[in-house]
């Protein structure tokens, strides 16, 4: 198991968040949208200039930038 | 006292469908006060009595981050509606209870409705609803919105908790460092009885912890000192919780409110046949829509596609206004006696509602074309693939679709395009769109680059256009750079966005979408467009030419009649008059087109010496820097009424009289043949047609769509930034010796 931030996450890749590390307007979007410790989430697939990034997340896809994708750590198997 | 029923829920849940569904066509559109944010009313029967129906703004939270969160709280504390029905996804459940439990922990009376349950079913997933609805206190429904499944059953549980006694707020328990601080600010908060007639103590508390904006600013003018207190306690435990755990409260808050969805649905709430993140139709439909290589490629055609509709098709139904229109001017015409009141009602009122409702097409296409995409999720997919590019320049992906419309393909409008800003959500990023939007070649301002091309570069003109529209994308992105480093500056807005699955539209869903919009536009907008129209009029009417040089010009006719062959003038008469079409000889000609250029000069000094007359020519010296004499000024300033104005205006300055937009060869001929017009002239005069102030029915838009300071602003930088790049173009161009 390691540690890993979603922008060095390929496509397809699961992982679980470990932490969410930003407060304010961006923590808390990040937040609502259910990015919580413990969430699993998986790569959907990354925009034709590899950012923004989608996420498939407790069943519905989600895209962010990767500068916002940063603040999220994910624990990754193997 | 009516029976209040708001609608609540997270965009994509299908609130609007849930509230067409109820209220049909019996609906209206307004704002709330200070914002610009959609409050949809309508009315719902039930047994012989009336509901009255709000539709809240889709939101994901009851936070104070944005302008919809704080409408919908403040809607639900301040007008407190009797129930509120709060509309689920039932294909992402978990997420969408996250908005439910903030319903509950405000203590409303709540009904939940449990929408799109067949596609929750036919992706394998059961809900118990029966189970939940214990589970949260609270009617829990199944409905399918978009055939108007199980609304009934929903109406009549609505109806039973708005006869019940409210029930006590939910309560979340946050852990025990946060519950003991929640705790202690309860007692203090119950005891000086703070703010409690509008919210929950408890909530309250969660509120300081979170350091919610406007509940703290709420809370310092009701009682400071124990406001203080409050928010002393909030940050102890706050710099204890990121001391310890590395965190921060409104984490931990997050963080138990989706702990306690998930208790809660773990309670056999649901039952998953299938991996809950296993690809659905949707899913598979993106792997070609928004692949790295494929998808730009359709994402062009779809958006070329959705041009060519909104400007192709709605072209004949404008050319029918337009007719219309000047049959309406035509009629006045040879009815009413020449005189100002004849030119007020032509030039000043038809002209005034014909530029109003001309638009109505347009804006009734593009909003059909815009809901299309947008209810149908593909308008997010775009947003998703071009973010990455109007990112550097502090724009968001969703501004494509303002700046296309607006001309980023030749020939579009700004008007339609200002108001297509709307499907972005982000405040700082659609002001920047709102305003440089009008920066794209829009159809009117097309005659004016033709007319400029045919004369001085007739051998490259659809290079030119091409140059032309790369020029204007470039100051637009540039412009709102520049715009979101000073004035708009600040950090973008978090791009955090659904992408919804997709979902084919129905057409009821767009033609009150469309419909709302239009009406919106001629109501809103109309009114003030017709005034401003009959000030330009006046402005370039008034004040009159003096009785004596009328006069003169009424003598020169006269002595050129008088000079003439008596036979000649009346075969002139006999021409304007009998139905028999016979050529007019030689001698007439002349004769007639002597007289139209008599006339011709009357109408260009009558010109000068109006109002904009006055200022083109005072402006004269400073505006010769960039090379615009007093006939370029005026011409510009017409501008200002309608982009294609300048064409005409232009032909009266030049005394050819007004100058049909459409047909321009002879006043191209004439610019040509124009001491003081070359090359250089004509790329100042198109930088600064590009740029200058958008005209007065885009400002209209663009203050109803923001304020009317933001339409004032867009006037006065766009003008500036214009004659600047006109002036540095033609300075440079006369200091390399062109």
């Amino acid at each position: 198991m390691s540690k890993i931030n979603i922008r060095n996450m390929h496509v397809n890749q699961e992982g679980t968040i470990s932490s969410v590390k930003v407060g304010g307007e961006l923590g808390r979007r990040i937040r609502d949208m259910g990015l919580v410790p413990g969430t699993e989430i998986k790569i959907q697939g990354r925009a034709p200039l590899y950012d923004p990034v989608a996420l498939r997340v407790k069943g519905f896809t989600l895209t962010l930038r990767n500068s916002e994708a940063d603040h999220i750590e994910v624990e990754v198997g193997g | 006292m009516t029976f209040c029923v708001a609608l609540g829920g997270n965009p994509n849940a299908g609130k609007t469908t849930l509230f067409n569904a109820l209220t049909g066509s019996r609906q209206h559109v307004g704002n709330y006060p200070g914002v610009t944010v959609d409050r949809k009313e309508g009315r719902y029967v039930r047994n012989g009595h009336e509901m009255h129906i709000v539709d809240l703004p889709g939101t994901y939270s009851l936070t104070a981050y944005s302008v919809e969160e704080v409408v919908a709280r403040d809607f639900l504390v301040n007008e407190r509606p009797q129930v509120t029905i709060n509309i689920v996804d039932s294909s992402n459940l978990e997420r969408n209870l996250y908005l439910t439990i903030q319903f509950l922990e405000l203590g409303i009376p709540t009904c939940v409705a449990l929408n799109m349950i067949d596609v929750a079913r036919s992706r394998g997933v059961e809900i118990d609803d029966k189970k939940l609805s214990h589970l949260l206190g609270v009617p829990v429904v199944p409905i399918i919105a978009r055939n108007g499944f199980g609304t009934k059953d929903l109406m009549e549980a609505v109806d039973k908790v708005g006869q019940l006694p409210a029930k006590a707020p939910l309560r979340v328990s946050y852990g025990r460092d946060l519950e003991t601080a929640i705790q202690e600010m309860q007692k203090l908060i119950e005891q000086r009885q703070f703010l409690t007639n509008l919210y929950p103590s408890r909530w309250l508390a969660i509120k300081y912890l979170e350091r919610d904006t406007q509940i703290l600013e709420k809370g310092r003018g009701a009682d400071t000192e124990l406001a203080d207190r409050l928010e002393d306690i909030a940050h102890a435990v706050g710099a204890h919780i990121e001391e310890t755990l590395e965190t921060y409260p409104e984490a931990m808050i997050a963080d138990h409110r989706y702990g306690f969805i998930s208790s809660l649905l773990k309670q056999g709430v649901v039952k998953e046949r299938h991996d809950r993140n296993r690809l659905f139709l949707s899913d598979r439909i993106d792997k070609v829509l928004v692949n790295r290589f494929a998808g730009p490629i359709i994402m062009l055609l779809v958006l070329m596609v959705l041009y060519q509709f909104v400007f192709t098709y709605s072209e004949v139904p404008v050319g029918w206004c337009e007719r219309a229109f000047e049959w309406l001017a035509d009629l006045v015409s040879t009815t009413m006696p020449d005189g100002l009141l004849k030119s007020l009602i032509v030039s000043g009122v038809i002209d005034g509602v014909g530029g109003v409702l001309g638009f109505v097409p347009l804006i009734l296409f593009m909003f059909f074309g815009i809901a299309i995409l947008e209810d149908s999720g593909y308008l997010a997919r775009v947003a998703f693939m071009l973010d990455r590019i109007f990112q550097m320049f502090g724009l968001h992906g969703s501004s494509v679709m303002a700046y296309i419309v607006s001309g980023g393909i030749a020939g579009g409008c700004a008007v339609p395009g200002v108001m297509a800003t709307r499907t972005l959500r982000s405040p700082k990023e659609r002001i920047a769109t709102l305003l440089t939007a009008p920066f794209m070649n829009c159809g009117a301002k097309l005659p004016v680059f033709a007319l400029l091309i045919a004369a001085f570069f007739p051998s490259q003109q659809a290079r030119m256009m091409f140059i032309l529209t790369l020029i204007s994308w470039g100051g637009a992105l540039l412009a709102a750079k520049f715009l979101r480093m000073t004035v708009l500056r600040g950090a973008s807005t978090p791009f955090v966005m659904e992408l919804p699955p997709y979902r084919l539209p129905t057409l009821r869903g767009l033609l009150i979408h469309t419909w709302e919009r239009t009406w919106q536009y001629v109501k809103k907008a109309g009114t003030v467009i017709l005034g401003i129209s009959v000030l330009l009029w006046a402005a370039m009417t008034f004040p009159q030419l003096p009785d004596e040089t009328v006069q003169s010009y009424d003598a020169k006719k006269q002595s050129i009649l008088a000079a003439a062959d008596p036979a000649v003038i009346n075969s002139i008469d006999n021409a304007d008059s009998g139905d028999k079409r016979e050529p007019l000889s030689a001698p007439a000609v002349q004769l007639k087109a002597d007289l139209v250029a008599v006339d011709a000069q009357q109408a260009r000094d009558a010109l000068r010496y109006s109002l904009a007359g006055r200022i083109g020519t005072g402006i004269e010296s400073l505006t010769h820097l960039a090379g615009f004499d007093w006939r370029t000024n005026i011409a510009l300033l017409g501008g200002f009424a309608a982009k294609e104005v300048i064409v005409s205006t232009l032909g009266t300055a030049y005394s050819l009289g007004a100058v049909d937009a459409e047909a321009t060869g002879s006043l191209s001929d004439r610019l040509t043949g124009e001491p003081g017009w070359n090359a250089l002239k004509a790329w100042s005069m198109i930088i600064f047609v590009m740029f200058y102030a958008p005209c007065f029915v885009t400002i209209v838009c663009i203050s109803r769509e923001s304020s009317w300071r933001w339409g004032l602003f867009s006037m006065l930088f766009n003008t500036f930034l214009a004659f600047f790049l006109a002036l540095i173009i033609y300075q440079t161009g006369l200091a390399i010796g062109y």
